[in-house]
């Protein structure tokens, strides 16, 4: 029984592991490389009238969520903004490639979570901050470094899980 | 009721697969001849079973009996006939069904062709199929049957994909599958080898048609593919190295290497053992192919509807088969030592080499195609391997092997003389370097390196596949089928090559953007987008295009690109018209609509485009011929009357 | 396409700016699709870089600082071509190790058949042996 005769089956034990691992994981979620920096800056319109500066989102901790109009799933995690929201967590929304108008619509349809809303015509604010479709989340802290960004619908066990506990 | 029908007969052939996998090794062990004999009823017993629940399914789908969930989610009655019956293959559970079938289908034909096998290796191949029909049907009906049903009824199916609604379905998935499958007989050739201690010239010389035939349909599968991807894609390429393209190229590579090395195994009783592992590895592949494009472990545009659970399912599966496979090779595979000379300058040496290139290859391809699995498992963050990297390194590894092939032939078998060989490529050698740097300048008014290293490798490819034949027809000795096949599918290589190399060279594309009436040109063609028109479809709404394209002022063809609204899910679809002769590929594919009426269109060039597939049609009509060489059989006849006298029925 | 108009539009088109951008979009990867480059992505976002690079190119910045730009908002995923460092050396040169570790193998394959075996008695006529060799199979 010669060693190199069991080089296969070891060669074949540890693909086996890394696909067992694989199957624990989503390919297609892509991590953000602006973890734990600061956010991109950006000076964009305000739904409301006036201008929103990303320096002044500095001083709490805030969610950033980019969602548009068109999005199906972003109706998905709206219930959950809404209760966030109203328990007192600042939510500010970049409305991703949108109509304002139509945008005040959907909001007028499905109530306002966000303390304030920037819209983003041209996405390309979206592109600095590394968005690839909506809806995305962003956690920023008091100093303005983005800590984690949540990809797809906020869930309530990813809330609990992972973006609370950064609100602290 | 048909339906139900279709899955009773599953649960039936998955009881007879039990007993093909069982009896034979009882019968061996007992020395029952009626046991072992009883596999041979098994399989065709089994293979009844599996093809009339194949015809339930169509039938479910023919007639468009939505109240099965697969026939709701891949179907729509306003298919056409022919895409409602492919759309079988369409998805998971229907693609398994295929398997299965297939699977039972080359049991079938081992149970029939086997007048040269012994009894016992008859059995031992037949029980190891046997396993692996178990596993599958099980799979199938354990996660994935496509015979559910469901209640309420929906009054209409959500169609087949757009993308599967081309004459491409209907021929590649069956190809590819036939190929995969077709490894398995292989594979059980190598564990029967394994398990009876036993492997000699007469093992190879039994395995070898198997191997070449699975291997064939692959590379018609292969080709297929490609040639389906650029009609239907849209934007002229014709692979991608996408992960699910690897899947199946994996185990062509590898499946190339064992037919090579099989033949120095029945030439020379050697390289046994190494024969062995090819053979188990390339149905490994093909295993895991099944598992990459349906798990969810990689994205890919090719995969089936994914879900974890199946593919934890298909790992367990592979783990078992393979990992048994592996662990009797680590126990039992010095004992199939080979003994005698190998030296570098003869056929056998160059083959060797020939296999280390192949071998290399593939496990580049696994390693690009694997690597960012694994830097994300290792948590070292997400990268992604593009074809620029497939390209970069697997060119530099198969180029040599144009260069063997083309050598091999004016190499004997056990010892070559440095001087003969020389003398033997000399004019092929000549007549390469001369057409191949000829070649760009006549047809393209171009030059550069890369375009005549490629059309000089190609060329001598082509000329070198002939001169087997030449020296044979010369000394007036027969040309047996095996050897037309093998210069023919040698042949087809260059083809193939000389193809890519003139496409990668000098292919020219173009984005423009034109009101109806507008022009463009494109290298010395012009192209006039006349007018742009809508139709009415079977399933779908389209706007199609009338492009006129001219060359020196003279009308050369009209194309109809179209952009298509598939109604049911709203799928919109290119639907590229192209111009072909061997020379050149004109091609031209619709883009978006402007507000003012103006269309976008991609126009693109593609010189010897057609070669690519040609040569892969050749290389599979090669491998026909070499299986149906008839000295397979009438050598089978004088061998098997000298095997009833050697082997006893253990 | 409505990149691609803007550039072939103009006739005296700048060919080396078309040809760079032609290169680049073919070395990034959509994001949304994911198993295409930017080139060949109808996605909206596809789109959308294409017009980034197009517009990089215009503004005068090289290669190496558009993918920079496009690596620092997406990470190393974007690049279709893996970057030769750190932890992709055994995906570039793994492939050219094996090569070389399989012609070493094989060369001492061949040298070890050669102990203790009898050597080919070498044959006048080597030719007339190897056909009759092949008398039986290829």
């Amino acid at each position: 029984m010669k060693p190199r005769f069991w080089v296969p089956a070891v060669a074949l034990a540890g693909l086996i592991v890394l696909f067992a691992i694989g199957l624990t994981r989503d390919p297609s979620k892509i991590p953000s490389p602006l973890i734990d920096q600061p956010a991109p800056a950006f000076d964009l319109p305000v739904l409301s009238g006036g201008r929103l500066v990303s320096e002044s989102l500095k001083g709490q901790p805030v969610l950033v969520n980019f969602w548009a109009s068109w999005c199906t799933p972003c109706l998905q995690e709206h219930p959950l903004l809404m209760e966030l929201a109203r328990s007192g967590v600042k939510i500010v929304g970049l409305n991703y490639k949108d109509e304002p108008q139509v945008a005040q619509q959907w909001l007028d349809r499905h109530g306002n979570p966000f303390a304030l809303i920037a819209q983003d015509r041209d996405g390309r604010v979206g592109l600095d901050w590394g968005v690839y479709g909506v809806p995305e989340t962003f956690v920023l802290d008091a100093g303005g470094l983005i800590r984690h960004k949540h990809i797809g619908p906020l869930t309530r066990q990813a809330w609990q899980d992972e973006v609370s506990v950064l609100l602290k | 009721m048909i339906p139900e029908l279709g899955h009773i007969a599953l649960i039936l052939a998955l009881g007879v697969a039990v007993l093909q996998a069982a009896l034979p090794l009882y019968g061996l062990r007992r020395g029952d001849a009626r046991a072992i004999a009883a596999g041979r009823s098994a399989a065709m017993t089994q293979f009844a079973l599996v093809l009339f629940a194949y015809i339930c399914l169509s039938l479910a789908f023919a007639y468009s009996d939505f109240s099965v969930v697969y026939v709701a989610a891949n179907s729509h009655s306003d298919l056409p006939l022919m895409y409602r019956l492919s759309a079988v293959w369409g998805a998971h559970e229907g693609s398994l069904l295929l398997w299965v079938l297939m699977l039972s289908g080359w049991t079938l034909a081992v149970s029939l062709f086997n007048r040269n096998l012994p009894a016992n290796i008859t059995a031992l191949v037949l029980a190891i199929l046997g396993i692996v029909s178990v596993g599958f049907l099980l799979f199938m009906l354990g996660t994935s049957n496509p015979f559910d049903r469901h209640f309420p009824i929906p009054t209409e199916g959500r169609d087949l994909n757009p993308l599967l609604q081309d004459p491409g379905l209907i021929i590649h998935p069956p190809m590819l599958y036939m190929g995969y499958v077709g490894f398995s007989v292989a594979f059980a050739f190598a564990i029967s080898a394994l398990l009876s201690g036993r492997l000699d010239t007469a093992w190879a010389r039994w395995t070898r048609p198997w191997t070449t035939a699975a291997w064939m349909f692959l590379t018609l599968g292969i080709t297929l593919g490609s040639w389906w991807a650029y009609h239907e894609l849209g934007w002229g390429g014709w692979w991608f190295w996408d992960p699910v393209e690897n899947a199946s190229f994996m185990p062509w590579l590898v499946g190339t290497a064992l037919i090579h090395s099989l033949a120095v195994t029945e030439k020379r009783g050697l390289l046994k053992s190494w024969t062995v592992l090819l053979a188990i590895l390339a149905f490994a592949l093909s295993l895991l192919g099944t598992f990459l494009v349906r798990s969810g472990v990689l994205v890919s545009v090719h995969a089936f509807a994914t879900d974890p659970a199946r593919g934890v399912f298909i790992l367990i599966f592979l783990s078992l088969v393979i990992g048994s496979a592996l662990t009797l090779y680590a126990w039992r595979a010095a004992a199939l030592s080979s003994k005698g000379e190998l030296d570098f300058l003869s056929r056998e040496g160059l083959l060797l080499f020939n296999n280390v290139f192949l071998v290399t290859a593939a496990a580049a391809v696994l390693l690009g195609t694997l690597y960012p699995l694994a830097i994300e498992a290792l948590n070292l963050g997400k990268l992604s391997v593009g074809p620029p990297y497939f390209n970069s390194v697997f060119v530099p590894l198969t180029a040599p092997l144009l260069v063997f092939v083309g050598l091999a032939a004016s190499v004997p078998w056990k010892r070559g003389k440095l001087r003969e060989t020389l003398r033997a490529i000399r004019v092929p050698a000549v007549a390469a370097l001369v057409a191949g740097t000829a070649l760009p300048y006549l047809m393209h008014d171009s030059w550069s390196w890369a375009a005549v290293a490629g059309a000089v490798l190609a060329l001598w490819a082509m000329v070198t596949a002939w001169q087997e034949v030449a020296r044979r027809i010369r000394s007036r000795a027969s040309v047996p089928r095996a050897i037309w096949g093998m210069s023919l599918a040698h042949f087809g290589l260059g083809v193939f090559v000389l193809g890519i190399t003139q496409v990668s060279n000098f292919g020219a594309e173009r984005d423009v953007r034109l009101a109806p009436g507008g022009t463009s040109a494109l290298g010395a063609f012009e192209f006039q987008l006349a007018e742009v028109n809508q139709y009415r479809g079977p399933n779908f709404d389209a706007d199609v295009g009338t492009v006129v394209v001219r060359k020196n002022g003279q009308t050369i063809t009209t194309l109809h690109p179209e952009k298509r609204l598939y109604r049911a899910q709203q799928n919109v679809m290119t639907e590229a018209a192209v111009d072909h002769t061997l020379l050149r590929d004109i091609y031209v594919a619709l883009g978006e609509p402007f507000d003012n009426g103006d269309w976008g269109l991609r126009l693109y060039y593609r010189p010897m485009m057609r070669l690519v597939w040609l040569g892969g049609v050749l290389a599979f009509l090669g491998g026909l011929l070499a299986i149906s060489d008839r000295r397979y059989r009438l050598a089978q006849a004088a061998e098997r009357s000298r095997e009833a006298a050697a082997t006893a029925v253990a | 396409m409505l990149v691609g108009a803007a550039l072939a539009a103009t006739a005296s088109a700048a060919t080396d700016d078309e040809e760079r951008y032609r290169a680049l979009i073919a070395e990034l990867r959509c994001l949304v699709c994911q198993n295409q480059s930017i080139a060949e992505s109808n996605a909206p976002l596809a789109e959308d870089l294409r017009m980034q690079v197009q517009n990089q190119i215009a503004a005068g910045r090289s290669d190496e600082e558009i993918i920079e730009f496009l690596t620092a908002r997406y990470g190393d995923f974007v690049r279709y071509r893996p970057a030769f460092k750190g932890r992709t050396l055994l995906l570039w040169l793994g492939p050219f190790a094996v090569l070389v570790l399989g012609i070493g193998v094989v060369l001492l394959f061949i040298r070890r058949s050669h102990r203790g075996a009898a050597p080919i008695a070498p044959d006048p006529s080597q030719l007339a042996r190897a056909l009759k060799d092949e008398e039986r199979l290829p």
